[in-house]
């Protein structure tokens, strides 16, 4: 190891919390706001710590504007497209990882170009065509963007966990006789397990934060998903409504708080092995 | 499948797969009618789009106008106004967003104590919702109730002012935030970067008596340089495509001066309903950027054989 002076140290530390504060304050400032009473926020000198802890601004804010309706729609629509997204993904990946075909080629260029095209040019035809399927203002119809939306990232991903498991095992099933989806489903598919449900749930995570597809495709706040409500809470806000427009929104970020702690060590090994490997 | 061609597959990748193999298809159908319907479709659909005068709610067919809608977008001086503004977002947000990320991630892997908070920390701007990022600063904008206004005032560092609204400082105000918002998964793949340096180069480095930039210099960039590259280069182009961020800070305001191309395009498309028009806009946005990468990379590339 070698060795750092002194002065060096201090400076890293210095610095180290100079970026714990800059990622830190909003959120603390989320939080703080959202449990001030409206007396407070009103007041001219604000405070980080609400002198008068309340959590009226919550109750205020299931009151006003449907949030239950829309964590619902959001959770329906999340949890659909990512189970969709891996059951029909996992297997594409495996034949990406495994075969050098060109379709195998084409596939990974489209998981490419996909990143670079604004989604205004997606959008438009997009709504077109789920217009003429009567698929406008419904979950299913988001639910299928969605789907497709997530497919890059999710090969991505599974790409990199296929090359994680022995193609010795594989042969060993060929060998005996088994067919190649028989292979799959029962020598792949249990290896890639904890792949595919970290995948899921970051499928999961992104369709539950995606905010633009849902903004064009929902039109009628029943079927509005947990994003779109909370823009509408912005609207015309006067002060007083501060309180409860932070407790919502720290409520929506909570689910993807806590199921990204649990993924991200996965998520960016398995993000890296694809690009690796790619 | 016998035996022959069980064997042939155990050099990894080795070229015993036919591409007429009914399994393979079998597995991937499901994931490839999808992208076709819904991806590469409506791309396609998309570019064409944007050499007709498709609008919605019309009763008349839509018919071919060839490149009327691209003709009319070069006189459009609101388009270019917003392209600039998109060019200045991305540059403004992408390089600050690097730097800064390469200085945590520099930081996070040396020996330091409280490392597991920063990386704590780093998962908030990843995980949340780009609705609730930006509701967040906007409370931290806030002209009254913010914390920012209030900091400033109390180390006497000027008025309050409205960060969001004011047309000095909207463009700036809303950087800062872009650049909060995407530093995380800059810097995790920046660490990985790191971590697969190296060590005793490094300490060969050292103690020929390298000083701390000459064994960056030298030794960690040429490392890390194949991720700064691509982190670099898909950070600019979400950062050129994003929408919901700036949407819910400003609406693109005040008077346009925080209004994206994405912003832009979509109000021509969802509000005034100029289909064909905005898909011309998606597609300018698709050619100036392509050109952009191409440059950026074909540029690093060259700089990588030379030194």
């Amino acid at each position: 190891m070698m060795r750092t002076k002194k002065s060096t140290r201090a400076a890293q530390y210095v610095a180290l919390a100079a970026y714990l504060v800059f990622l830190a304050f909003p959120f603390l400032w989320l939080i703080s706001t959202a449990f001030k009473p409206a007396r407070e926020l009103g007041s001219l000198h604000p405070t980080w710590i609400p002198e008068d802890p309340t959590l009226e601004n919550f109750r205020q804010a299931f009151d006003e504007q449907p949030l239950l309706r829309a964590a619902g729609n959001s959770l329906i629509a999340a949890v659909s497209a990512a189970l969709i997204a891996v059951v029909i993904a996992t297997p594409m990946a495996y034949v990406m990882a495994r075969h050098r075909t060109r379709l195998a080629k084409a596939a990974t260029g489209w998981v490419v170009v996909s990143q670079a095209f604004p989604f205004v040019l997606i959008i438009i035809p997009l709504f077109l065509i789920l217009k003429n399927l009567h698929l406008i203002n419904s979950l299913p119809g988001l639910i299928l963007v969605y789907v497709v939306w997530s497919l890059p990232f999710a090969l991505w991903m599974l790409v990199g966990y296929v090359r994680a498991v022995p193609a010795e095992l594989e042969e060993a099933a060929a060998v005996d006789g088994a067919s190649k989806v028989r292979t799959f489903v029962s020598v792949v598919a249990p290896l890639l397990a904890p792949g595919v449900v970290a995948t899921a749930m970051f499928a999961l995570i992104t369709a539950w934060n995606e905010f633009f597809f849902a903004l064009v495709l929902l039109k009628t706040p029943e079927k509005q998903t947990l994003p779109v409500i909370l823009n509408r809470f912005i609207g015309a806000e006067g002060v007083a409504d501060l309180g409860p427009l932070a407790a919502a929104a720290f409520l929506a970020t909570i689910p993807s708080l806590v199921i990204f702690a649990l993924i991200q060590r996965r998520i960016t090994g398995g993000m890296l092995a694809g690009a690796v490997k790619a | 499948m016998t035996l022959a061609t069980a064997t042939k597959r155990s050099a990894r990748g080795a070229p015993g797969k036919r591409p007429s193999d009914h399994g393979a298809w079998f597995l991937v159908l499901p994931a490839l009618i999808p992208i076709l319907v819904l991806s590469v479709g409506p791309l396609l659909y998309g570019i064409a789009l944007a050499f007709t005068d498709s609008q919605s709610g019309r009763t008349a067919p839509t018919q071919w106008i060839g490149a009327l809608n691209f003709k009319d977008l070069l006189h459009d001086t609101l388009f270019w106004d917003s392209f600039r503004i998109g060019l200045l977002w991305a540059f403004g947000v992408t390089v600050p967003q690097f730097l800064l990320a390469l200085g945590l991630a520099l930081l996070l892997n040396q020996n330091l104590r409280f490392r597991w908070l920063a990386r704590a920390l780093a998962i908030i701007p990843w995980a949340m919702p780009e609705v609730v990022v930006g509701i967040m600063w906007r409370l931290v904008y806030h002209p009254d109730a913010g914390v920012l206004n209030e900091t400033l005032s109390t180390f006497g560092l000027g008025e309050g002012k409205d960060w969001l609204t004011g047309t000095a400082t909207a463009l700036f105000a809303v950087i800062v935030v872009g650049v909060w918002a995407g530093m995380p998964q800059t810097t995790v793949a920046l660490l990985a970067g790191l971590q697969n340096t190296p060590r005793e180069l490094h300490e060969a480095a050292a103690m020929d008596g390298a000083g701390a930039w000459r064994r960056f210099r030298t030794v960690t960039w040429p490392a890390i340089k194949p991720i700064a590259l691509a982190i670099t280069a898909l950070n600019f182009i979400w950062n050129f495509n994003s929408f919901a961020l700036v949407y819910v800070l400003t609406q693109g305001g005040p008077g346009g001066r925080t209004r994206l191309p994405m912003l832009f395009a979509y109000e021509e498309a969802f509000r005034y309903g100029q289909f064909g028009y905005a898909a011309a806009m998606g597609c300018v946005m698709v050619a100036v950027i392509s050109v952009l990468l191409a440059l950026y990379l074909v540029g690093r590339l060259k700089g990588d054989d030379e030194t």
